[in-house]
């Protein structure tokens, strides 16, 4: 018989494959699948994959997609760090696109160097308040912090969704949910001349440094390991759960609101309902993907702005629906969270002895 | 009068579907189990439903598919969670982002086909009681589905032998261990039904409540059923009460536009979601209280011979 025995100490050599193979699992899969549909899977897959990425304007798209999950992913990995399940991150983009574009259509015949930063600091700000939100409910409420922030992201959609149907609304769309294109005193600039890729790429790369000074460098970033991993110890050591809470939450909500005022400001140019595909949702696997660490957040950000990428164009070549793009993200998160399974576990194939099992638990002394 | 009976019965209709998921989460998170996948196996049971109901023209194997995706959907979180002792919270979420993925690519064929879907059947002379006969008994055959399985639930979990295993494994899996219990079948079987019936609750939006498959028709029901499980402090009659609260506030902004108040729709739509946290706030602000009626090892994997 099969069995999970606990490994004496973490593997980390599993800690740092299980992305690879759960990479090769889900390319596996998604090889099965257009089997299963009649299409070509070379194709197929060279279509999602290769193809995207294969010119400059590739590269730029590919980048442009990156930013918005590279800054979420990084306020999302303080916030996992210490254990703080914020999803939420959705609806700080959604708060931050929404205040920077209010700003934005406010000062829309201002030409000023002042204007765009002030656009971005809106949007940063938005989303911080609607971190901010569920950080009090946790902190002084007490409230579940996976429920609340989900709900936040519900809200703030339709805040959105009021704001562009409504206030916001250009009067002279055409009846079409949008704002006025904002003044070019507002826009990102571009990073590459002659491509969409903007500064909010600069932004995540900038974010993601930041992360790995905070938790390689720092005191707080150490105070909410601690936390994350033992918050009796956090609590014993003194270090405050509710202020490094409320430090995870504001970071996060930063973070996502500005990657939201990045959107607004960069690529789109004007407030638009489908401002995020549901970046704030794809930064969570970016987070576990990259292993809460810096680098593995640059590179999983890549990768899943390719799932992006990748979905329209098999949409464009092979007729196939657009929806490839949240199967192919579930089906690597999946995978991911089996494949860490043997981080802490290793398999058996025999039932160990008894007497071992016994001893491996400490005498109530010792504990 | 009229009126009032009208919203009363579109409040059951509205509360069915997080009624249903609720309870199949109230059992699931009964045995220790927090399955976080709520939102995608009520979606995959949709499409499902949807799909299986449109193909073969019946209701009934609708239905049955939808419980049958929601269950293969349960298990694949079962095996990860339960089997592998992977963290619950995130293994839950993977389910649901798996499975908005999974059901959006699956129905992608099948936006803007309606079909028939399930009409109000009255039961006799139930239905001739004023108001309530209305309210209850001139439904649809799935609320009387979820009005039995909600005493089926209640009479379960109290009175019957499975029900008190269930509660031992959830409050203390060493001690049930060592009474003999196979505590991870037990949690099986615990997500298995909650799985069931969260592909019940999305079969009854896509063949009941709008007869038809839109990508992330759930809007958050998922999320909603599992608040709804804390604000009923893990008890099924509070799940029904709680259920219809919701139900209300989500019909309300129909309710107040048929009262002729000139509203916007998006800031009236948030409602539910503004409720629920309020509902939070409630119950959450004392933690001594949450913590009294919590099962005990809700969220913690249990692996035997440690």
């Amino acid at each position: 018989m099969l069995l999970l025995e606990r490994r004496p100490c973490d593997s980390a050599l599993m800690r740092w494959t299980s992305p690879l193979l759960a990479l090769v699992l889900t390319v596996i899969t998604g090889f099965i699948l257009f089997l299963a549909m009649g299409k070509d899977p070379v194709k197929g897959l060279t279509f999602f994959f290769i193809t995207p990425v294969s010119d400059l304007i590739g590269l730029a798209e590919l980048g442009l997609k990156m930013a918005p999950l590279l800054l979420c992913a990084a306020g999302l990995t303080v916030c996992y760090r210490a254990k703080l399940w914020n999803i939420g991150a959705e609806g700080h983009f959604l708060m931050g696109a929404l205040g920077a574009s209010i700003m934005a259509v406010q000062l829309v015949d201002v030409d000023g160097f002042w204007v765009l930063p002030i656009v971005l600091l809106a949007g940063t700000l938005a989303g911080m308040v609607w971190a901010a939100i569920a950080s009090g409910l946790k902190t002084h409420l007490h409230c579940n912090e996976i429920l609340t922030t989900i709900m936040l992201n519900y809200i703030a959609l339709n805040l959105l969704l009021y704001t562009v149907h409504g206030p916001l609304k250009d009067p002279y769309g055409f009846g079409f949910p949008q704002s006025v294109m904002f003044a070019d005193s507002a826009l990102l600039p571009a990073l590459i001349p002659g491509t969409r890729l903007h500064l909010g790429l600069a932004f995540g790369l900038l974010a993601a440094v930041a992360v790995w000074v905070l938790f390689a460098r720092s005191f707080i970033g150490f105070q909410l390991n601690v936390v994350g991993q033992d918050h009796r110890a956090a609590a014993f050591a003194g270090f405050g759960a509710r202020r490094l809470t409320w430090f995870a939450f504001l970071v996060g909500g930063a973070t996502a609101g500005l990657a939201g005022a990045s959107e607004v400001t960069g690529p789109i140019g004007q407030l638009v309902p489908q401002v995020s595909p549901g970046y704030g949702y794809t930064a969570i696997i970016v987070v576990f993907l990259g292993r809460m660490h810096a680098l593995g957040i640059v590179v999983a950000s890549a990768l899943l702005a390719l799932t992006f990428i990748g979905g329209e164009m098999l949409q464009i070549a092979m007729n196939m629906p657009k929806a490839v793009t949240g199967l192919f993200q579930g089906l690597l998160l999946f995978y991911l969270l089996t494949c860490d399974a043997f981080i802490h576990y290793r398999i058996r194939l025999k039932r160990p002895a008894r007497q071992t099992t016994m001893a491996a638990k400490p005498a109530p002394g010792e504990a | 009068m009229e009126l009032l009976t009208n919203v009363l019965a579109a409040t059951v209709v509205a509360g069915t579907p997080l009624l249903l998921v609720a309870l199949g989460e109230l059992i699931c998170e009964r045995s220790g189990v927090l399955n976080l996948g709520q939102e995608g196996m009520m979606l995959m049971g949709a499409v499902a439903g949807f799909v299986a109901a449109l193909t073969s023209g019946s209701l009934v194997v609708g239905v049955a598919a939808a419980v049958l995706a929601g269950t293969g959907m349960s298990l694949l979180f079962a095996f990860m969670a339960v089997s592998l002792a992977a963290n619950q919270y995130a293994a839950g979420l993977a389910l649901t982002i798996f499975g908005t993925g999974l059901s959006a690519f699956l129905g992608a064929g099948f936006v803007g086909q309606s079909i028939d879907g399930f009409t109000r059947v009255a039961i006799p002379f139930l239905s001739d009681i004023p108001v309530l006969g209305r309210v209850l008994f001139d439904q649809d055959p799935l609320v009387y589905l979820s009005l039995i399985v909600f005493v089926g639930v209640a009479i379960f979990l109290r009175h019957t032998r499975g029900g008190l295993l269930l509660r031992a494994v959830g409050e203390d899996p060493e001690a049930a261990n060592a009474n003999g219990l196979k505590v991870l079948v037990v949690r099986y079987l615990a997500v298995a039904f909650g799985g069931g019936m969260a592909g019940l609750a999305g079969a009854y939006l896509s063949l009941a409540y709008t007869p038809l498959w839109t990508e992330n028709m759930t809007a958050g029901r998922g999320w909603i059923a599992l608040a709804l499980v804390v604000f009923a402090t893990w008890r099924p009659e509070r799940v029904v009460l709680g259920a219809y609260l919701f139900g209300a506030a989500s019909i309300l902004h129909l309710v107040l536009q048929g009262l002729g108040w000139k509203s916007s729709t998006e800031l009236l739509a948030m409602l539910p979601y503004v409720v629920t946290i309020l509902m939070l706030v409630l119950l959450s602000w004392n933690p001594a209280r949450t913590r009294l009626n919590t099962p005990l090892s809700l969220g913690q994997p249990y692996r035997p011979g440690r």
